[in-house]
């Protein structure tokens, strides 16, 4: 059990990384990213949603294959979010205000997230059960967010680079976020135990 | 179709919980907040968009109420927003301070003198693509082609002789004609201010005197006869210290170049 936990955590940090090898939840990657505050706080909120998505959905799941309407997962799943995402913006409105603050949009649009949609259909796909479901949702969330980071941290040094003129803002982000791939390419194809 | 019902019924099922357990959330965590939040959410264009520089919509409004952010920054809404936020938000502070734009060039048609005659688009971008400074010689000319027009939202922007002038009355200074001007030459001053120096070119006097006859030639003539020191040539260009100068108007008259210009000001009652 431990060590398929350990094999799963480490597998969806670095090496199937959602951003990186995946190519899920590019949109906030790309969007929030131009401070590592914001960058941050983005990862917390999806590393949080994502794990927690991962639990009730392995339920939902359940019940949907007792009633053998498992063809109707990804309907389902995707109204867990929405309510999940809505769930969470209340209770940080009211509980924590400065991290809802903090994350403002951002925390909405979690619900359209692909990256969180793909970690409840990827546990589906990978026939993960409970435990292995929510450390998979927690790990890839914390490797989005580790992406986000350092894509966050790059960008912020890029802006006092020298680069030509019309790889202002945009195009120099996708040449960043491109090198980045290539850097966590060096981690494909391995394997533990 | 015993399968269709059953899914109709499953996920609709789903859904009501889900919708009951919302709708008790709300109850639970309801926060209030001030009223006029959500009136000025109203008032907003609703589009989302980001470009008054806040994350959508919600977040504008909420620092319109509370950090006391400008009313006028919704480029949706346009002047509509504004006005129905500053109903809602201004009647108790229009004694702020208020700032215009000014755009300090006073090389018209007739004064500029010209490198070329440029009679392509209408478009001060595209006239800047000729030498690097558009058709008229000096550098910090105002091309008077409009791209600030376009972007006022106010239409407090109008081409008068080959020069963009800024009509004070309409003017919020929300700086959009700045940001839009190629050449980055308007500058905000507040609406007070009475005399204000109309060019801003930092080349030599006998450079300017050349190439503009409304040109500042750092004569020196405004600093020497400006009783309260209000007035200083630095870089070859007079400038003005809006805290010291009274608005005697001493600069405008002894100004043998007549760049110093006075300004309207209707002051309310």
């Amino acid at each position: 059990m431990l060590a398929s936990v350990i094999s799963i955590s480490i597998g969806a940090i670095l090496i199937n990384n959602f951003i990186f090898s995946k190519f899920l939840g590019c949109c906030p990657f790309l969007g929030c990213s131009t401070k590592v505050d914001t960058a941050v706080g983005m990862g917390i909120a999806v590393t949080f949603v994502m794990g927690l998505a991962s639990a009730i959905c392995y339920v939902v799941d359940g019940l949907l294959r007792n009633l053998g309407l498992e063809y109707m997962n990804t309907l389902a799943f995707i109204l867990v979010i929405a309510v999940l995402v809505q769930l969470v913006e209340m209770f940080l409105k009211k509980s924590i205000p400065s991290l809802y603050n903090a994350l403002g949009i951002y925390l909405p649009l979690i619900t359209t997230n692909c990256a969180v949609l793909g970690v409840v259909l990827l546990n589906v796909q990978y026939k993960y059960n409970f435990i292995e479901s929510v450390t998979y949702g927690i790990t890839g969330g914390l490797g989005f967010m580790l992406a986000i980071v350092l894509f966050a941290s790059v960008r912020e040094r890029v802006q006092f680079a020298e680069y030509p003129e019309s790889f202002e803002g945009f195009p120099i982000a996708l040449v960043t976020a491109g090198l980045l791939a290539l850097a966590f390419m060096g981690f494909s194809g391995m394997k533990l135990g | 179709m015993e399968n269709i019902l059953y899914a109709i019924l499953v996920l609709g099922v789903m859904g009501a919980v889900f919708g009951a357990v919302l709708a008790f959330a709300a109850k639970v965590f309801h926060v209030e907040q001030d009223p006029r939040i959500a009136e000025v959410r109203s008032a907003l264009a609703g589009a989302n968009c980001g470009g008054c520089g806040f994350p959508g919509c919600d977040a504008y409004a909420q620092a319109v109420v509370l950090e006391g952010a400008a009313p006028n920054l919704c480029s949706p809404g346009g002047s509509k927003s504004a006005e129905k936020i500053c109903e809602i938000m201004c009647l108790d502070n229009s004694a702020e301070a208020k700032y215009v734009a000014f755009v300090p060039c006073s090389g018209s048609s007739e004064k500029a003198k010209k490198l070329f005659e440029y009679e392509g688009p209408a478009d001060c971008l595209a006239a800047m693509r000729f030498g690097n400074k558009g058709p008229k010689l000096c550098q910090f000319s105002c091309i008077g082609l409009g791209n600030c027009v376009n972007a006022c939202m106010f239409g407090a922007m109008n081409i008068v002789n080959g020069v963009a002038e800024v009509d004070r009355e309409k003017c919020v200074a929300c700086m959009a004609c700045a940001e839009a001007c190629p050449k980055g030459i308007i500058k905000k001053v507040p609406y007070e201010q009475k005399v204000l120096v109309g060019c801003r070119s930092t080349d030599k006097g006998a450079a300017k005197r050349k190439v503009c006859d409304a040109s500042c030639i750092a004569c020196m003539k405004c600093q020497r006869e400006c009783p309260h020191e209000a007035i200083v040539v630095e870089n070859n260009i007079a400038v003005i210290d809006y805290d010291k100068c009274t608005g005697c108007g001493t600069c405008a008259k002894v100004c043998p170049r007549s760049i110093i210009h006075p300004q309207k000001i209707y002051v309310q009652d």
